[in-house]
């Protein structure tokens, strides 16, 4: 990989490690601390696992308390401190530093208070998103957000990210369903923003720190919002002859008044893996393939649907099955979410990138990435969430290839260039962590990125909370890596991607 | 080009009104504030000026020359429009291709005085008040995509962009919403549109029972039939001080003047309309109760009514705002009952109340009950020549450090509204 800038280390810290762990050992049980290197190792990385780092120590604390002891002994102590949740991100926020102490909120994994007077759940950070369903959903509840690694990733690392998912068009992410966090701040500085009301009084601190990637506090209890089932679900699988056809497609469903649940888009590249792959039964005829799902109320939800058929007619589809049950919707739905592993296996190694565009350009920049395929001699396949414009192009190459790697990323980064230009965002729903920092000039200048730093020093004056993340350290636009799959051992492989 | 024209254009700190027109005169304004240290009031069209503290400033700055869409694209469900632009403006548009603005923003013009002012986007973002949908749709903050603004020192500043998915750096479009004014002058603000729904009934339920209400909103909140609004308008008190009653407002062919009544909506198309009617009907086991309904006619303005605070217009009286989890409105309402003018909005979570004159006491009551029951308060409106001892705001000590510390990081010399949320802010 390219190599990657990192905060200057700090040699002291290095050689005080015994001092500083021994001092830790004061705020949390002995075995709550991991400093030896087969202990370290698994902490090493997250899902970004194309970069490691081995961190000073790894500390699991239990309770907030705790926690902003430890802070407050390293802002003082001047030690680099990263926050980690369940190290699902993929864009290496939760990436340790020699020099800093790895602060990973596993221990938090507790449902503290399900109220469904004010419809919200209070829960620790460790909690996993779809732990929150599973906690709810025999009332008929459910947390919204579904990022496709819910199974795995925590409620507090989708806060720090703002996590979204396949149904953030009608939704919307984190930032949309959460009511309230207890934050410690790098000084130990304990604080509840929120609580069980809508909005809150003052600045809005809490619309701050959702997607703040770590910077700002660390998070130790969220009360998330939970909403009702939906009384029906039905999808739509749509087959389209040109990549014009199926975004316009997109385009004129929206243009209609309709708000889908979810609106997925493939191209012929993944219709073809997912199909060896899963067995989809995907039509072999379309050039895209679209998963339009509806929800609401039983009528409501068969009259979209038909109105959704005769908008795919208009635009040419050649391919056409609507969900009669559960079943077969869930039918629909398992090429799709087989397509990350189908990369995987049809080369050694790919690049899953993450970028937003506005929706009547899908078809301009598909067009573009093919013709950049071309450019630079790699496959590459696309998945797209595409009622919000966030793509997710798949890159295949031979990580073993010098040359094939450093075109790889030249290529990535070109795409995500491409998001910018013709309007979108650098990231849809990965966040920026260290995989987009330097990226971070195609987007905003000078003054815009001063200011958020400006932020970032006014509640952590140090720089010692994740430091290195986010803001470009060289403060120029360097091309780096993505997401990184060698020979699919993905950092979580059964975790499903899409 | 006249006189004041010429004055505006050459951003002369002279007249007591500054009123920039382009992004670039804003920000040479704030250079030349910030080098001589003088404070400014921040204002649209002036309709929010009565909430928080009053100010002080020699100068304002008024946005209302910084008007007109910029950029509008349906099909991306997007528009993206100068901060001084009037809501009609972004409304008529909007409602010619058929869609909206979800979080309904709330005409203040009539509580302050008697007469539809809703002022300018810019004003609207800076206090994130949202109108009867909050609950369903979410606030004004979940629908702003991106802005462009100044701050303290005048650099230009943006953040988000167009699209809705995007987490690149901080959200700061969440932090400047709800700011009113301290933290940067907005001069552009790209907002989230919908589409409309086709049609809409409002069920209206009678009953004065403070119980039975509350058990209805929570079995509204908990419905998969998609409510988008729920209010509850009871009895007032019987005080010649309040200058309009609910019956005086609330004139509709098919609503019973006859005491306290609860009112809900249903959106979609007919089809829909009908089908979830029936399922609510026994959801809230409506047959118990005295009830009617208002047809597409009715319930239109009706909403508006509820969402413009009609309620309170022209009053010389104190509105409070409250927010409170959805299960303490019972509590809430309890305290409130028989003693204060006040409705509820949001499916039990937003109560507006009218306070009469000068009755400090009243309204420190109010707020220790609020504080006390995990809810937050805003006074949007002070009756004349009465600004209150005690701070307006329920905030913790360690949330008014933060937000002193982030207040500073935009506006290191406090120039912008100082005063007008907290006193040292």
């Amino acid at each position: 990989m390219t190599e990657l800038a990192l905060p200057k280390i700090d040699k002291d810290t290095i050689s005080r490690k015994d001092q500083i762990v021994s001092h830790l050992k004061k705020f949390t049980k002995d075995e709550n601390i991991l400093s030896e290197n087969e202990e370290i190792k698994p902490y090493e990385t997250d899902g970004l696992a194309a970069y490691k780092q081995t961190p000073l120590a790894v500390v699991l604390p239990e309770n907030t308390k705790e926690v902003s002891e430890i802070l407050k002994f390293c802002n003082e102590k001047n030690i680099k401190v990263i926050p980690r949740g369940a190290g699902t991100g993929l864009s290496g926020g939760a990436l340790p530093l020699q020099d800093a102490i790895l602060l990973g909120l596993g221990k938090f994994n507790k449902i503290l208070e399900i109220d469904f007077e004010n419809k919200c759940v209070v829960t620790q950070p460790g909690v996993t998103n779809l732990g929150i369903t599973h906690a709810v959903q025999h009332k008929g509840y459910y947390y919204a957000p579904d990022p496709s690694s819910q199974l795995a990733c925590s409620i507090g690392g989708n806060v720090a990210e703002n996590s979204g998912g396949v149904h953030s068009l009608k939704y919307g992410t984190t930032t949309n369903n959460i009511l309230g966090v207890e934050m410690v701040m790098m000084d130990g500085t304990i604080t509840r923003i929120g609580g069980k009301t809508l909005d809150q009084e003052g600045y809005d601190l809490l619309g701050l720190v959702c997607g703040s990637e770590g910077l700002l506090g660390v998070i130790t209890e969220v009360t998330v919002k939970i909403l009702r089932k939906p009384q029906s679900v039905r999808a739509a699988l749509i087959g389209f002859p040109t990549v014009e056809d199926g975004g316009n497609c997109v385009s004129d469903i929206i243009s209609s008044g309709i708000v889908p649940a979810g609106m997925e888009m493939m191209d012929k590249a993944l219709i073809d893996a997912t199909d060896k792959f899963s067995k989809a039964g995907y039509p072999k005829d379309a050039e895209v393939l679209m998963i339009v799902e509806l929800d609401g109320t039983k009528s409501e939800v068969d009259g979209l649907l038909n109105k959704v058929s005769e908008i795919a007619k208009q635009n040419n589809s050649n391919s056409m099955k609507l969900s009669n049950n559960e079943k077969e919707r869930l039918a629909f739905w398992s090429g799709r979410k087989a397509a990350f592993p189908a990369c995987g296996a049809m080369a050694p190694d790919y690049y899953c990138m993450d970028g937003s565009i506005p929706r009547g350009k899908l078809s301009l920049i598909l067009k573009e990435i093919n013709e950049l395929s071309k450019k630079y001699n790699l496959a590459v396949a696309n998945a797209f969430h595409a009622g919000d414009g966030n793509l997710h192009p798949l890159i295949m190459f031979d990580g073993s290839d010098k040359e094939q790697l450093r075109k790889t990323e030249e290529f990535g980064a070109e795409i995500l260039k491409a998001c910018v230009k013709h309007g979108g965002a650098l990231t849809g729903e990965h966040g920026v962590g260290i995989e987009k920092r330097e990226l971070m000039c195609e987007s905003f200048n000078n003054d815009d990125i001063q200011q958020q730093l400006n932020i970032k020093n006014s509640l952590d004056e140090k720089n010692l909370l994740n430091p290195g993340k986010v803001y470009p350290i060289l403060r120029k636009c360097a091309e780096e890596g993505r997401v990184h799959v060698h020979r699919g051992e993905e950092k979580f492989p059964d975790l499903p991607r899409f | 080009m006249s006189t004041e024209e010429k004055k505006n254009s050459q951003i002369s700190l002279d007249s007591e009104i500054l009123s920039p027109s382009t992004e670039k005169e804003v920000s040479e304004i704030v250079r030349e504030i910030y080098s001589k240290q003088l404070p400014i009031e921040i204002s649209g069209t002036g309709t929010k000026k009565g909430f928080g503290y009053n100010l002080q400033t020699a100068k304002k700055l008024s946005l209302s020359k910084l008007s007109g869409i910029i950029d509008y694209k349906k099909e991306e469900l997007y528009i993206k429009v100068k901060a001084g632009t009037p809501i009609q403006d972004i409304e008529k548009i909007l409602d010619e291709n058929n869609q909206e603005l979800a979080f309904e923003p709330i005409d203040f013009g009539y509580m302050i005085n008697g007469q539809s002012n809703k002022g300018t986007i810019g004003g609207y973002v800076a206090c994130n008040f949202a109108g009867s949908r909050r609950f369903k749709v979410g606030s004004v903050r979940d629908h702003i995509l991106g802005f462009k603004g100044v701050n303290g020192k005048g650099d230009i500043i943006k953040s988000g962009g167009t699209v809705v998915k995007n987490v690149t750096g901080y959200d700061l479009s969440k932090l400047i919403s709800g700011s009113f004014g301290t933290l940067v002058v907005l001069t552009e603000i790209t907002l989230k549109v919908s589409p409309k729904k086709q049609s809409q009934i409002t069920v209206i339920v009678y009953s004065d029972e403070i119980k039975k209400i509350s058990n209805l909103f929570d079995k509204i909140l908990s419905s998969s039939n998609e409510v988008s609004a729920a209010t509850f308008i009871p009895e007032e008190p019987s005080n010649k001080n309040y200058e309009h009653t609910k019956n005086k407002i609330f004139k509709f062919n098919d609503l019973d003047q006859e005491g306290s009544f609860l009112a809900f909506r249903i959106e979609g198309d007919k089809r829909s309309i009908d089908e979830r009617l029936k399922e609510l009907k026994i959801e809230l086991d409506l047959s118990n109760f005295k009830s009617s309904i208002l047809d597409v006619h009715q319930s239109i303005p009706f909403w508006k009514k509820v969402n413009n605070l009609e309620l309170f217009s022209g009053t010389k009286n104190n509105v409070l705002r409250a927010v409170m989890p959805p299960a303490k409105c019972e509590t809430f309402s309890k305290f409130l009952n028989k003693n204060y003018k006040y409705y509820i909005d949001w499916c039990g979570s937003l109560f507006w109340i009218e306070v009469l004159d000068r009755d400090d006491e009243k309204i420190n009551k109010i707020k220790n009950f609020i504080v006390e029951n995990s809810g937050y308060l805003t006074i949007v409106k002070k009756s004349e020549n009465f600004d209150f001892q005690d701070t307006l705001f329920t905030i913790d000590n360690i949330r008014l450090m933060i937000s002193k510390k982030i207040k500073e990081s935009f506006d290191p010399k406090k120039l912008f509204n100082p005063g007008r949320m907290y006193r040292d802010l």
